[in-house]
């Protein structure tokens, strides 16, 4: 980003971007702000209500339980998810056949599309005959996702850790791939424990695509809709409605425009937070570097 | 320990291809022997599930629409990208920092906050359930993300070639064309994979934007998984055909995964 030249005719040639992006965004975003000071009693007739239903969901249990929910489940899989990343493009080979393998088998979970793999884990865990669920229940331990909540969530968790690791991996890997051989030489002169090169060496030349990696997955995970719902439903019960469960419950579920539309709002605002702090944080590493 | 380090990557994968040895094996199997009991791998291996899907025109439309729309997402994404991240990484222009991050944030919005808007807005201008329908809508996170990946490519290329090209008398078009294109294909392949994928993989849009013309393969399974009761071999032969697209995709790009990730910084 350094040493660009002042030229405004660099509008043009975002121009395009900027009209396809914005008839996306900014008219459907005006829809829920439209919506989120409203009350509707059908007949397309509307009544302003200006923050009342901010207030509703700021204060509703229901609200506060989604966020809990959601943000307890970022956290655990951003704790699972990033150290293992790093640890299998620590192991993966370097070059070669099989490097191609790993990087080809590891890339096909990112490419299955989102209910497919909330199926193939519904099958996958079922406890009569899915694999993982008739092993768990042979073993001893009495498994049932879809009544259980804690087995729900392991499922759920497990699933996502399947689903998103690999994404860590690659970021991970393509950061390893970029230090030059004479670093790892030069480590091995000072008889370096690999502890010492990785803290020294290989985690520094990671920051920043890590940083994208937890930035990306804390995003995904935030907005992660398809497949739990696919998985469990949001069941049992309550047990694993996160956040963006709930709003479609609320807006496609039971059409309570006004509530859904603020909590819509509300939720991009958290997402919208959160990630400027990141990509703050990001840019920040970019500067100094 | 450094040894049995291909333990780790290997223990891992095993660990990825289990699930979708389990969506296979059910694929093969009779929805009798799914639903009799636990069997570790099919005992009456049959075709009658994929035979369904190649014969029933309800089913194998929902691949071509969806191939449909990915494809013409990913054209339309990766080519208004192209001179936007050539803007990004080579211009300063008033507001240009506060643009990138308002793109950014587009790629952060969840697609259950737009579902229902989304759903009026094409119904409104008339092309509910169409292909452009879904193609256009998905450019709310495939645009963004395009710019920034080839904005990363862009970034690693010396500005001497441009300004060399022009000394030459090139116009900005063909330089871009003869010259830039040719130097990034790399970064332009790694962008249309990954607009491919998210694309291809995204469902909550393409359904509620999707009844009958457009109906991507995804919907397709959901509706049958409610209505025809619980065929679950015929679904897990539908899932296993998902993957085919993705597969044959990597494999194009998979020199390019590694480096495309680092320069192009996603």
């Amino acid at each position: 980003m350094r040493a660009r030249t002042v030229n405004q005719k660099g509008w043009w040639l975002v121009l395009p971007v900027v009209v396809l992006v914005g008839f996306n965004a900014v008219i459907p975003l005006m829809t829920v702000v439209n919506y989120s000071v409203q009350e509707t009693f059908g007949n397309n007739r509307f009544f302003f209500e200006g923050v009342k239903w901010f207030d509703t969901v700021m204060h509703s249990p229901r609200f506060h339980d989604a966020l809990m929910r959601q943000l307890l489940f970022t956290g655990i899989i951003l704790a699972i998810e990033v150290p293992l990343g790093v640890a299998i493009a620590l192991a993966m080979p370097r070059k070669g056949v099989w490097a191609s393998l790993c990087l080809v088998l590891m890339s096909m979970p990112l490419l299955i599309p989102w209910n497919v793999v909330g199926a193939m884990w519904n099958i996958f865990a079922l406890p009569d005959i899915g694999l993982l669920g008739w092993t768990l229940n042979k073993l001893g331990f009495a498994y049932n996702y879809t009544r259980q909540p804690f087995a729900a969530w392991a499922t759920l968790i497990a699933m996502d850790v399947w689903h998103w690791t690999s994404l860590v991996a690659l970021l991970a890997y393509a950061g390893l791939s970029a230090i030059p051989d004479p670093y790892y030489q030069a480590a091995k002169i000072d008889g370096a424990s690999a502890w010492a090169v990785f803290r020294h060496v290989q985690l520094p030349k990671m920051k920043h695509v890590l940083t994208i990696a937890v930035l990306l997955r804390f995003m995904d995970s935030f907005m992660i809709y398809t497949e739990p719902v696919v998985l469990t439903g949001g069941g049992p019960g309550n047990a694993t409605t996160l956040l963006s469960i709930d709003l479609v419950k609320i807006a496609l579920g039971q059409f309570d425009l006004g509530p859904a539309a603020a909590m819509s709002l509300i939720y991009f605002l958290i997402i919208l937070l959160l990630s400027w702090v990141f990509y703050r944080v990001m840019t920040l590493g970019e500067e100094s570097s | 320990m450094r040894r049995f380090g291909w333990l780790v990557p290997a223990l891992y994968i095993a660990f990825l291809l289990l699930p979708i040895y389990w969506l296979l094996s059910m694929s093969f199997k009779t929805t009798n022997e799914i639903l009799g009991g636990f069997t570790l791998w099919p005992r009456n291996f049959t075709l009658e599930n994929y035979r369904k899907i190649f014969t029933d025109p309800t089913w194998y439309m929902g691949y071509v629409n969806s191939l449909t729309y990915v494809v013409i997402n990913t054209v339309l994404s990766v080519t208004v990208a192209l001179p936007a991240a050539y803007a990004f990484s080579r211009y300063r222009f008033l507001g240009d920092k506060h643009l990138f991050f308002w793109l950014l944030t587009n790629r952060m919005a969840p697609a259950a906050v737009f579902a229902l808007p989304f759903f009026q807005l094409y119904s409104a201008i008339g092309l509910f359930d169409t292909h452009i329908a879904v193609a256009l809508a998905h450019c709310l996170f495939n645009v963004p993300l395009a710019v920034w990946i080839l904005e990363g490519f862009m970034s690693g290329v010396p500005r001497e070639l441009d300004e060399l090209a022009f000394i030459d008398g090139y116009p900005f078009w063909k330089f871009f064309l003869k010259i830039l294109v040719p130097a990034i294909a790399a970064g332009i392949g790694v962008a249309a994979f990954f607009c491919f994928m998210f694309s291809w993989v995204e469902l909550l849009l393409a359904k509620t934007l999707t009844s009958v013309e457009a109906k991507p393969i995804a919907a397709t399974m959901t509706r049958t998984a409610s209505t025809s009761g619980y065929e679950l071999g015929l679904l897990a032969a539908a899932g296993a055909l998902t993957i085919i697209p993705g597969a044959f995709v990597i494999y194009f790009v998979r020199n390019y995964i590694a480096k495309g990730f680092s320069l192009g910084r996603v």
